[in-house]
């Protein structure tokens, strides 16, 4: 082994990196140790709290924050959008990778022009649609609103299901299957990666999704985690130690699954920016 | 399903997969729109059954009056901020991707804002800018910095830019990974030839690494400018458009518009506009794109 001569540029990178690991941590080590403080311990922001065994301020918002409740209907929403949507998804991206038909490059360009118009400026009309449909106050409300295909999930599949050879479906035509059977037992599975890849991207989105939720589902026991952070800091104004144990309680789930998956999660990040 | 001929499978397939999605798609997509666009030439107040025409009135208003297209002057430091955060996610997937010690735990963290929940990070931040108990006056007090400190989320002319902030600290680890996955997509030859031809670590940079970015560089600009065209969750949950309409964005004003003040007609035209504005970016963007690719 060469020993290696001190490199003034390598230095200068972690000097950056220390300054970029504080920019990140400060704000959350800040809500940590306020979280641990009863109203009576001062405003000071940096002071450490008397006892980080003082956990008033957690129980108190896990009742009134309907914490439970939140974690709990945003894992419905999610695991339900996410099974239609793929199933939804991966059934448009076979029939546009696999079969000719006229109109094909229109069903494309609807899926594509639908990509500018931002969601949330058509929530006007989106309303008194969801109204008589019944599904105001419901959590059928979001659901239906994520479920639907986009374009950005029809060219990653699409981009997959080029390169998945089409002798397979012939074969499998030789013994006789259908093509449902075809879609089901081979292009479905095969499509395993990008279904990988678009179950990240689209849990991050829905999971912070803020607006649909606040619109369609101002019931108290509809809240989400996003609303109930929401209905809660509005409701404690400036009520920093309660906050904070609420904004803590809503970071620590999302943060551990994040340290543990981390690799999948930054493969999907790439693939889906590279391909979309 | 097997009885059928493949060309009748084919037809059925078409039809069942697609009927669907497209159904979706046009109920939640297309009929809102086209609602808007004919109820962007209407006075509707969002609950009487008729409403008067007025022709192009709507846009007129949007395009005359100050408080309503003038808004888009607050979205400004956005862009701003939008682009430094770009050149700081470039920077640091460059730093990243280099040999270095603790890379992967590095690029662990900074990644980690952006898998927070967007509004616990807006309150997070709300308590950091706070003027009498926040941390970050508390930090530049601690340095002696008290002329500095500041009332940020409360000063109109600061307002936009401590909010645009917190986005850049949500994304900046965002960007920098898709970066990354740029960076790694550049073939490792290419690099060893730079080095047997003896250019330096800055010429490398210049000349090696960015223009391979360049697509995905623009790509980025475009989405940030369209991003700051559509601002939203962040004045919405925590200034509400203040102070004194500081931070009011165009969207904020459309949705205020019609569900506070139940002009659904003004509402939708400034939907269609924004649509409009989109669009044009877009369009800009593949016309760029394209002509570079050639």
């Amino acid at each position: 082994m060469q020993t290696k001569k001190w490199d003034p540029v390598q230095g200068l990178k972690y000097i950056i990196l220390a300054f970029a690991t504080f920019v990140v941590l400060f704000p959350p080590y800040i809500i940590f140790i306020n979280a641990f403080k009863s109203a009576n311990e001062g405003a000071n922001p940096f002071a450490l709290p008397e006892s980080f065994l003082n956990i008033d301020n957690f129980v108190n918002v896990f009742v009134r924050a309907n914490i439970l409740q939140a974690f709990s209907n945003t894992a419905i929403i999610v695991i339900v959008s996410l099974i239609g949507n793929i199933v939804l998804g991966t059934m448009v991206a076979y029939v546009l990778g696999r079969i000719d038909f006229r109109g094909k490059s229109i069903v494309i360009g609807a899926f594509l022009f639908a990509m500018i118009i931002p969601a949330i400026t058509t929530q006007v009309v989106v309303f008194s649609l969801i109204q008589s449909l019944g599904l105001y106050n419901s959590l059928a409300a979001p659901i239906l609103l994520f479920i639907g295909a986009d374009v950005i999930q029809i060219y990653i599949y699409l981009q997959f299901i080029r390169n998945i050879p089409y002798e397979l479906d012939e074969s499998g035509m030789m013994d006789g299957a259908s093509l449902f059977r075809i879609y089901r037992s081979i292009i479905f599975p095969l499509l395993g990666p990008a279904t990988a890849t678009l179950i990240i991207l689209k849990t991050i989105n829905m999971y912070n999704e803020l607006y649909i939720p606040f619109l369609y589902m101002p019931r108290q026991d509809l809240v989400v985690v996003s609303t109930s952070i929401m209905r809660f800091a509005g409701n404690n104004q400036a009520q920093w130690g309660n906050i904070s144990a609420a904004i803590l309680l809503i970071m620590i789930p999302t943060t551990v699954l994040y340290l543990f998956l981390q690799k999948y999660i930054f493969s999907g990040v790439m693939n889906g920016a590279v391909k979309g | 399903m097997n009885k059928w001929s493949y060309k009748t499978q084919r037809k059925l397939i078409l039809i069942a997969f697609l009927a669907v999605p497209l159904a979706l798609l046009g109920m939640f997509t297309y009929y809102p729109a086209a609602r808007l666009l004919y109820q962007s030439f209407t006075d509707w107040n969002g609950v009487s059954a008729s409403s008067t025409w007025l022709g192009f009135d709507n846009y007129r208003e949007i395009f005359t009056n100050p408080a309503l297209f003038g808004v888009f002057l607050n979205q400004i430091p956005y862009v701003i901020i939008g682009i430094i955060q770009n050149i700081v996610a470039i920077l640091f997937a460059v730093i990243l991707n280099s040999k270095l010690k603790g890379r992967n735990g590095f690029r662990v963290l900074l990644f980690l804002p952006f898998m927070m929940n967007a509004v616990a990070v807006a309150f997070m931040f709300q308590y950091v800018f706070d003027t009498s108990n926040g941390s970050f006056n508390g930090l530049l007090g601690f340095l002696g910095l008290e002329s500095l400190q500041q009332s940020w989320l409360g000063n109109t002319s600061l307002v936009n830019y401590s909010l645009a902030s917190i986005g850049f600290w949500r994304f900046m680890g965002y960007n920098m990974v898709i970066y990354l996955g740029a960076l790694q997509s550049i073939p490792a030859d290419m690099y060893e030839a730079a080095k047997i031809d003896g250019s330096n670590r800055f010429q490398t940079l210049w000349y090696l690494t960015l223009p391979n970015m360049t697509k995905i560089i623009q790509l980025n600009m475009f989405l940030t400018l369209s991003g700051a065209l559509a601002v939203f969750d962040l004045p919405f949950v925590l200034t509400k458009g203040g102070p004194a309409g500081a931070s009011e964005t165009f969207l904020l004003k459309t949705i205020q518009t019609a569900f506070q003040f139940n002009n659904f007609g003004l509402a939708s035209a400034m939907s269609i506009v924004l649509v409009m504005l989109t669009a044009i970016i877009l369009l800009i963007q593949n016309a760029v794109i394209k002509r570079k690719g050639d």
